[in-house]
């Protein structure tokens, strides 16, 4: 459990980043984390693994205040996958850059290559086991970063803007592959501005303007809300978009995705038959 | 990174900051060069502490004092390396001298970071760049060296990034013996590099699209133009070359372990 308590944070710079943040999520919770560039999305998720200390205010992670424990420590039991994998990558093989984390966490060596294994499997990446990160493509580099943090098995994963970057049918594999993680009982935080691939896949949405949290709810109700949505410098999803033009037929507005929107329609189109 | 934001250009404006960057680099080279003329410990001082005023006026104390402790790493190797070895030459016998001799070294590594961070801190890169274009370098050579200048922020911050990537992969920089520590930066420098290099590649590409080089002769917007305060900042540059000679020829600079013992 991540218990975010009414904190502020500044940069040495003197920007004013977060601006009282209070946010609880609890174990096993699916949550994407929206607004527009500049919101403080990154910095909020940077202090559940210490890697930012607030402030003002606390960051307590299962019970452990983050001022009092080191970064890897807390890296342990909170995952984070950043934007750019070339951030990361820099190890002679992917099989290597794996390993990396679980060395430094001190797995033993029996284990390292268990989980190893078990991560290149899970991110379909066998096939290059021993070929070098850097001669991946985009996509494969953004896999081999990922797997490289899933291997430890931390109980949080945080995906700092996943979709940057990615075509569509990696997107949605990368969302299914998300959903699946959080069904097997991993708490997932993604931090993103991709309206579309939260819709999909319906999770809490907590959305973020100016260093403060102006909603926090079920991503139906958030995401169709016009209002709300321009507020953090988004729109709505576009299947949503129609139903709020449609909403002088009397249809509801708060539909985000396909199969929803096929029920709605076929009912009504029923009841008109009628 | 503290070294790094030591030298980095905030855009205000003070007297320091409009003089013209080549005076002003004529005056850091003159410091520079006197410096380098006197091992005396007097001098040194002087030197160090004549700096201040032109920092407080430029308004830079906090950056310059984060330079400063940028460099205190290195000036505290030079200290240990200069005063162990001129004891170790000098037959195993302490001197104050020694003392102050290394003392002397010391404090001459400061003065050139001073006068360099100085320089660097008030003055644009887009200064810079006019500065040496106006001085007839060729421009290649402008364009590389400006690009270089404004890189190191972008740099600095990228590698406060990947730290924080290996960091939340369970690196801790600060763990184990001295080798150990030196080896624990390798995770940050390979993907610094590598996309410094992508940088680069990117950058060519972008000029390239957009005819950098297709003209020979280039104009330029602003042109730099001397003005009164620069040229009294140059007469005082001039004066401090005389008197600085002038010393070193024919004044004898007493050291204070001299003074004290006599």
């Amino acid at each position: 459990m991540i218990e975010v308590k009414d904190i502020y944070y500044t940069f040495p710079n003197r920007v004013q980043a977060l601006k009282g943040v209070s946010l609880t999520i609890s174990d096993g919770e699916f949550i994407a984390i929206m607004g527009q560039n500049g919101a403080g999305k990154t910095t909020l998720v940077k202090q559940f693994n210490g890697l930012l200390k607030p402030t003002k205010g606390e960051v307590v992670v299962d019970g452990i205040n983050t001022r009092e424990t080191s970064v890897a420590k807390l890296a342990r039991n909170v995952g984070f996958v950043f934007q750019n994998p070339d951030h990361q990558l820099f190890c002679e093989s992917v099989e290597e850059e794996i390993a990396f984390g679980l060395r430094n966490f001190g797995f033993e060596k029996n284990l390292e290559k268990k989980r190893v294994d078990w991560a290149l499997n899970l991110l379909d990446l066998a096939q290059y086991r021993k070929t070098s990160p850097f001669l991946l493509s985009g996509g494969e580099r953004k896999r081999v970063a990922l797997a490289s943090v899933l291997a430890w098995d931390p109980k949080t994963v945080v995906l700092d803007e996943p979709t940057i970057g990615q075509d569509h049918q990696q997107k949605e594999k990368l969302r299914q592959f998300i959903v699946q993680l959080n069904s097997q009982g991993k708490t997932v935080v993604v931090v993103t501005h991709d309206v579309e691939f939260v819709a999909e896949s319906n999770p809490r949405v907590v959305l973020m303007t100016g260093g403060k949290i102006i909603a926090d709810g079920i991503a139906e109700e958030i995401l169709t809300n016009e209002k709300l949505v321009t507020k953090a410098s988004l729109v709505p999803p576009q299947i949503s978009q129609i139903f709020l033009q449609l909403a002088d037929l009397g249809l509801p507005t708060n539909v985000i995705d396909i199969y929803q929107a096929r029920d709605v329609l076929s009912k009504y189109m029923e009841a008109k038959h009628k | 990174m503290s070294m790094f934001s030591g030298f980095q250009f905030r855009k205000i404006s003070t007297p320091v900051h409009n003089l013209d960057p080549r005076i002003k680099f004529i005056f850091v080279i003159i410091i520079f060069a006197i410096a380098i003329m006197f091992s005396e410990l007097p001098v040194l001082i002087i030197l160090f502490f004549a700096q201040i005023p032109i920092v407080l006026a430029a308004r830079v104390q906090k950056e310059w004092i984060r330079s400063m402790r940028g460099a205190a790493f290195l000036a505290a190797i030079i200290f240990a390396t200069n005063f162990i070895f001129s004891y170790i030459y000098s037959g195993y016998i302490f001197t104050p001298w020694l003392l102050e001799n290394a003392i002397a070294l010391t404090l001459r590594f400061v003065v050139l970071v001073e006068s360099f961070s100085v320089f660097f801190l008030t003055t644009s890169p887009d200064h810079l760049g006019l500065a040496l274009e106006q001085s007839h370098v060729p421009y290649e050579f402008c364009f590389a060296f400006t690009t270089a200048v404004r890189f190191v922020p972008v740099l600095a911050e990228e590698a406060q990034t990947i730290m924080d990537a290996q960091k939340a992969r369970g690196l801790e920089l600060e763990k184990g013996n001295f080798m150990k520590r030196i080896r624990n930066y390798i995770p940050i420098l390979i993907p610094l590099i590598v996309s410094a290099i992508r940088r680069s590649l990117e950058l060519a590409e972008a000029m390239e699209s957009r005819a950098w080089g297709a003209i020979k002769k280039r104009t330029n917007l602003y042109e730099l133009k001397v003005k009164k305060g620069d040229y009294i900042l140059l007469m005082l540059t001039v004066a401090i070359v005389i008197v600085a000679i002038y010393v070193r020829l024919y004044v004898p600079i007493p050291s204070f372990s001299s003074v004290f013992a006599s």
